[in-house]
């Protein structure tokens, strides 16, 4: 596996290997790039009142209009900072970086009256993946923190009842960790 | 009330209470969902739903496989609202691609959409009044929905799991016989709604079992992420359609029915409202129906998207449903998610339903309206 690249809001450092077969339609052949290449700059970010590094992003290309990454330990005043502004929890979801030996979870807002969408990231050692749960802030989290620990094995500390959601009661297997054999 | 007492202080007196299995085979649930509670006498101190029976790891499946293959899986999400997942799935592709997709392939998306969101409510509809002991709604609602099947059967070639939307565009154009047969669907359906208006909506049982039972605040949607029903049934008009509007949805009239009363009659008429705007969405589609291609010129024949995050949100027959596609720029996406509405919905089911009567408690499950392996995915 190639070096997964990352989001715009955490440029990651330059690919070692260059992907294979750009399509050749792309100006600049060799140089490989790390993300989505923005033709347009992006568009000023939508939420300031917010106490987050909020970056905008065009909705008409990524389907989000703002995202911002946070350590681990940030995750819970996010989750309160998106509380006092109104937002919604969409879903919480992780991304297993093996190639970096990263997780990243993802927490995705959605604000039902301003019609807003917001993705705020994070990332966790591989073989330590521990947060801790913002199901105190929004209470729906739980069953979203369940499926994620069901499927990467995300350790969320406070968490009510981290038992296996989706799968079955006695499972010990992780299947959405990129090294799971089928 | 000893229920109020057990609320209050969950260890009072658990030797008063006892445990009901609900499910995971059980007609009340529609599929298999199991529902855990703690009652004391007929009231529900705790409901805890227990899910995953028919969980069958469809984000895996789409780790391991290309994107045009992985499209006939969207169809088996909600199996009642199929289109409209595809409709998630193609979108973000075709954003990650950035392909167009042409007009008249856009307007039948929208217009086979909204066929299948009827489709998709005449069945709760059957279903739900069957769960409060109406038998013959269902037979009405089955009658109509075979119409809107044998519609989209002569177009797509299946009548549940469509895959019609393909990457780019659409299967095949729609004929003659469809146009002509949904503008007679649109008239037919019209006054069948009167009919269930006298029939149903204004049944003095049915409003017996719903007025004021079964409460769902505006604050308890937005801290569980409610979407579909039941946060339009409290209150808030929010519809993907017009918060993040995609496809064509930006060039039709219509609106979007909302309740402020948050109980399970408010979610039952935003329903049946929805019913009405669907049937004239589809009217201004087939009135604007215009000409030329329903698939885009420049669809790669080995789709690889850019490295990139892209997600892209729906409105489905129950709710926001959004897929997010990671690519690492090879043909087999990194991570497929699939952020479904039920299971959110569902999420609020036990803080909402403790102290209810467990007849009423399954009269306001029903009414959010679950479709099980879209939860278990």
């Amino acid at each position: 596996m190639t070096e997964p690249a990352n989001t715009p809001a955490t440029p990651p450092p330059a690919p070692t290997a260059a992907p294979a077969a750009k399509p050749k339609a792309a100006p600049k052949p060799a140089a490989p790039v790390a993300t989505v290449p923005p033709p347009e700059p992006p568009p000023p970010n939508p939420l300031p009142e917010l106490a987050l590094p909020c970056t905008g992003v065009h909705h008409h290309l990524r389907g989000l209009h703002a995202e911002a990454t946070v350590s681990p330990d940030q995750v819970v005043f996010a989750a309160e900072e998106m509380d006092r502004t109104g937002f919604s929890l969409d879903t919480i979801t992780g991304v297993d970086w093996i190639a970096e030996n990263q997780m990243e979870v993802i927490y995705d807002y959605f604000h039902s009256l301003r019609n807003l969408r917001v993705a705020i990231r994070t990332r966790v050692p591989r073989d330590n993946p521990d947060l801790p749960t913002i199901s105190g802030v929004f209470p729906g989290a739980n069953w979203h923190e369940r499926e994620a620990h069901d499927f990467f094995a995300i350790r969320f500390a406070g968490h009510p009842n981290l038992t296996p959601f989706l799968l079955p009661e006695d499972a010990d297997y992780h299947p959405l960790r990129k090294d799971f054999k089928l | 009330m000893i229920a109020k007492e057990l609320i209050a202080d969950p260890g009072a007196s658990p030797a008063e209470t006892f445990v009901i299995n609900i499910g995971p085979q059980h007609p009340a649930t529609h599929g298999v969902l199991r529902v855990k509670m703690t009652m004391d006498g007929e009231y529900i101190v705790r409901a805890e739903p227990v899910v995953g029976y028919i969980h069958r790891m469809q984000e895996k499946m789409g780790e391991n496989r290309n994107y045009a293959q992985f499209l006939p899986n969207t169809s088996r999400i909600d199996y009642l609202s199929a289109l409209t997942y595809t409709h998630a799935f193609v979108g973000a592709v075709e954003r990650g691609l950035k392909l167009q997709v042409p007009p008249r392939a856009e307007c039948i998306r929208v217009i086979t959409s909204e066929l299948n969101r009827i489709s998709s409510h005449l069945v709760w509809w059957g279903a739900f009044l069957l769960d409060l002991g109406g038998f013959t709604p269902l037979l009405y609602a089955f009658d109509d929905r075979e119409k809107i099947l044998d519609l989209l059967e002569g177009i797509t070639g299946s009548r549940l799991t469509y895959s019609y939307f393909r990457i780019g565009g659409l299967y095949n154009d729609v004929d003659d016989a469809f146009l002509k047969g949904t503008r007679e669907f649109v008239h037919q359906m019209r006054p069948r709604l009167k009919m269930y208006r006298g029939l149903v909506t204004e049944n003095i049982i049915l409003k017996k079992r719903l007025i004021g039972i079964g409460e769902i605040s505006q604050e308890l949607c937005r801290k569980y992420g409610a979407t579909g029903q039941v946060i339009r049934g409290s209150g808030i008009p929010y519809d993907v359609r017009r918060a993040e509007p995609y496809s064509a949805y930006n060039e039709f009239d219509f609106e979007i029915p909302h309740y402020p009363e948050g109980d399970s009659m408010a979610r039952y008429l935003v329903h049946m409202d929805e019913i009405e705007q669907s049937l004239r969405i589809i009217e201004q589609g087939l009135d604007k129906l215009p000409n030329g291609p329903v698939m885009a010129d420049k669809v790669p024949r080995v789709l690889k998207l850019p490295v990139g995050d892209y997600t892209y949100a729906v409105e489905a027959a129950r709710g926001r449903f959004m897929v997010r596609i990671i690519s690492d720029g090879k043909e087999i996406p990194y991570r497929v998610k699939l952020r479904t509405p039920c299971l959110s919905n569902l999420s609020l089911f036990e803080e909402a339903s403790r102290g209810m009567l467990l007849p009423d408690a399954l009269a306001l499950m029903g009414s959010l309206d679950l479709v099980i392996p879209d939860i278990d995915r």
